[in-house]
């Protein structure tokens, strides 16, 4: 079944469709250290693709390749089946590729609603002078985008902070704002980078289940780092573990469970 | 009681975004127009305009302006005084040159002028952040005005190397020149008050403010979520310095008539707007208003007090004058960081609810 780039339909009925994002023998080094190592996978368009590997494995570069932070030394990146060539961060944004952070990243001193709205930049193309009077595209783009806005802030359940200054959410919250920034620009490809990270069980359920809903009525394609190995079985239809740079498997979650590799990273044997 | 939202629904996104949401807010606001454009005028007399009104209307655009960029888009600038000189020689040049064409229509080009000028001086905002640019913007400062002072061209040749503006109507009533009466110079800058305020508050509501705002808080996902920082930047030095271009050309044209480049836009006015963006609330253009009030005002009551009231020597009263105003500023940036903006919206909060707080 993975060998194949024939769209296939998941056994909860979910389409799977061809291969949107390809990485190609990337290999990322930051001086003498070499963070990623020759990696190939691909990322297939409606599936939830999962990234692990121990702490250090290179993940959280993986994904800064993917969203044009990092740009790799080696290796070609293609995007809807063309070859991305080395891109400034805002122009992949531009491209429609939306992420998340590790440690949040949002902007404190603006309101929720406003958060929610930068993530509409690629939608809003009213110039400055229409702006500065509030009227024609400016004042309709402001409606139309803030009703998808809306449904967003609705569909993710955080309508009573609509106007709180970020600043002061609770850190859970603040996770979920910002998963709602990236919803916002209705991305291609939605990156996570650990989106439960310091949750406790109640809180992973709830972003499990949103993580689940975006791309079950979205279809949103999304590839996600995560350390929770339970959640990243249960949520990914396929998972690319990596250790020490180095992709050591590939597959579904049932593949990689019983990869002796994989076990060996994660339990632990003598690396020689 | 007093202050209230409850029963203020909204059935449109439209009405929700606009400037003054709560009605409440919305009525005050026209009452400041009407009173502002309909009772002032006719009461006020030349004390009051030049000592009073039009500093701190003329403030208010240079502060809203500063504010954009310092408190919205969160560069910070000391070039103000450069950038108001740019606006009141450019004025100067276009008035010359052009007799003919409308003073209202010089200052809105002079604006425009010095919004290139700043974003030329805006361009080392792209590599250096924080006090590293405003050391940059600093030069920028001090390169303007000694460029007025020493290029005979922007001074027209005169002997005294001043300039002065000659006298232009607007609708057959003088603006410029001895023969302008208060009211005039009054509603002059009132009206490009009320435009600046109005453009500024729709820029920083929509898509251009959200993007200045994303800059300041956190540039690096500002650029991961899609925000060009090159853009960003330079249009927030842009708009910023076409109001602060729009205040020079009227300190130079209504205000003061006569200029020496030194002493009118020199790096003490950079740093009195910066003081009335800090006092009055960085991010805010309320802010803004406050800010210019209290340091034109508080210098204006102080003497009034301790010479007129108290009938101190002026030179004591002076010196006093200095302390006070000195003092109250550290106290209030210690009481209060973010300004008279934030004091403003706590008694709002306060408000809402009295006087029955349960």
């Amino acid at each position: 079944m993975l060998d194949s780039v024939e769209p296939y339909t998941t056994e909860d009925g979910r389409k799977i469709g061809g291969v949107v994002m390809e990485m190609k023998n990337i290999t990322l080094r930051f001086g003498g250290v070499t963070a990623i190592q020759d990696i190939s996978f691909d990322i297939r368009d409606g599936e939830i693709r999962a990234i692990i590997g121990p702490n250090g494995a290179g993940k959280s570069s993986m994904l800064n390749v993917i969203s044009g932070f990092y740009n790799p030394q080696e290796g070609e990146v293609f995007y809807k089946g063309e070859k991305r060539p080395p891109m400034k961060p805002f122009q992949v944004a531009q491209q429609g590729i939306a992420r998340t952070f590790q440690n949040i990243a949002l902007f404190e001193g603006m309101s929720v609603l406003d958060n929610v709205m930068t993530g509409r930049i690629r939608q809003m193309k009213a110039g400055l002078f229409a702006q500065a009077l509030w009227k024609g595209k400016a004042e309709r783009e402001e409606v139309e985008n803030r009703e998808v806005v809306e449904k967003v802030i609705d569909f993710l359940e955080i309508q009573h902070i609509r106007k709180t200054p970020v600043g002061r959410l609770p850190y859970g919250l603040k996770k979920r704002v910002e998963l709602a920034r990236a919803l916002a620009a209705e991305p291609s490809i939605l990156l996570l980078d650990e989106p439960m990270a310091g949750m406790n069980v109640e809180e992973k359920e709830d972003m499990s289940r949103f993580i689940l809903d975006v791309n079950d009525e979205f279809g949103t394609t999304i590839a996600l780092i995560e350390h929770d190995m339970g959640v990243v079985m249960d949520l990914s239809d396929r998972v690319v573990v990596m250790d020490y740079g180095k992709k050591i498997g590939d597959g579904t979650p049932d593949e990689v469970r019983t990869n002796q590799d994989v076990i060996d990273a994660y339990l632990g044997v003598a690396h020689d | 009681m007093f202050y209230r939202e409850a029963g203020d629904f909204k059935t449109s996104y439209a009405e929700d975004s606009q400037t003054f949401p709560i009605k409440f807010d919305r009525y005050r606001y026209y009452a400041v127009l009407v009173i502002a454009f309909a009772v002032v005028p006719f009461v006020i007399n030349d004390y009051w305009v030049n000592a009073v009104f039009l500093p701190f209307l003329i403030y208010a655009i240079a502060a809203i302006g500063l504010n954009i960029l310092t408190g919205y888009c969160g560069q910070v600038s000391l070039g103000t005084g450069g950038f108001m000189a740019v606006g009141a020689y450019a004025c100067y040049k276009l008035m010359t040159s052009f007799p003919e064409v409308s003073i209202l229509i010089h200052v809105i080009l002079a604006g425009g002028i010095t919004a290139g000028v700043g974003v030329l001086f805006g361009l080392p905002s792209l590599r250096i952040k924080g006090f590293y640019l405003a050391v940059a913007t600093l030069a920028a400062q001090f390169f303007l005005v000694w460029l007025f002072n020493r290029v005979p061209w922007f001074y027209n040749y005169s002997a005294s190397g001043q300039i002065s503006a000659p006298e232009r109507t607007v609708l057959g009533v003088p603006v410029t020149g001895a023969e302008t009466a208060p009211w005039a110079a009054y509603l002059v800058c009132l009206l490009f008050v009320t435009a600046s305020a109005l453009v500024a508050r729709n820029l920083t509501r929509g898509m251009a403010g959200r993007k200045w705002m994303a800059i300041r808080d956190m540039d690096i996902a500002a650029e991961i979520i899609g925000v060009d920082p090159l853009k960003a930047k330079l249009s927030a030095f842009a708009v910023s310095s076409f109001f602060i271009g729009i205040a020079g050309a009227l300190f130079f044209s209504v205000y003061l008539g006569a200029v020496e480049v030194g002493e009118a836009f020199g790096i003490n006015k950079s740093f009195l707007v910066l003081f009335m963006v800090i006092i009055g609330g960085l991010g805010s253009i309320f802010g803004s208003f406050a800010g210019a009030a209290f340091l034109v005002l508080l210098p204006v009551f102080l003497k009034n007090l301790l010479v007129g009231g108290l009938g101190w020597p002026t030179d004591l009263a002076a010196h006093l004058e200095f302390i006070i105003v000195g003092a109250l500023i550290i106290v209030f940036l210690v009481a209060e960081p973010h300004g008279l903006a934030q004091l403003w919206r706590v008694a709002k909060e306060k408000l809402r609810l009295w006087p029955f707080p349960h």
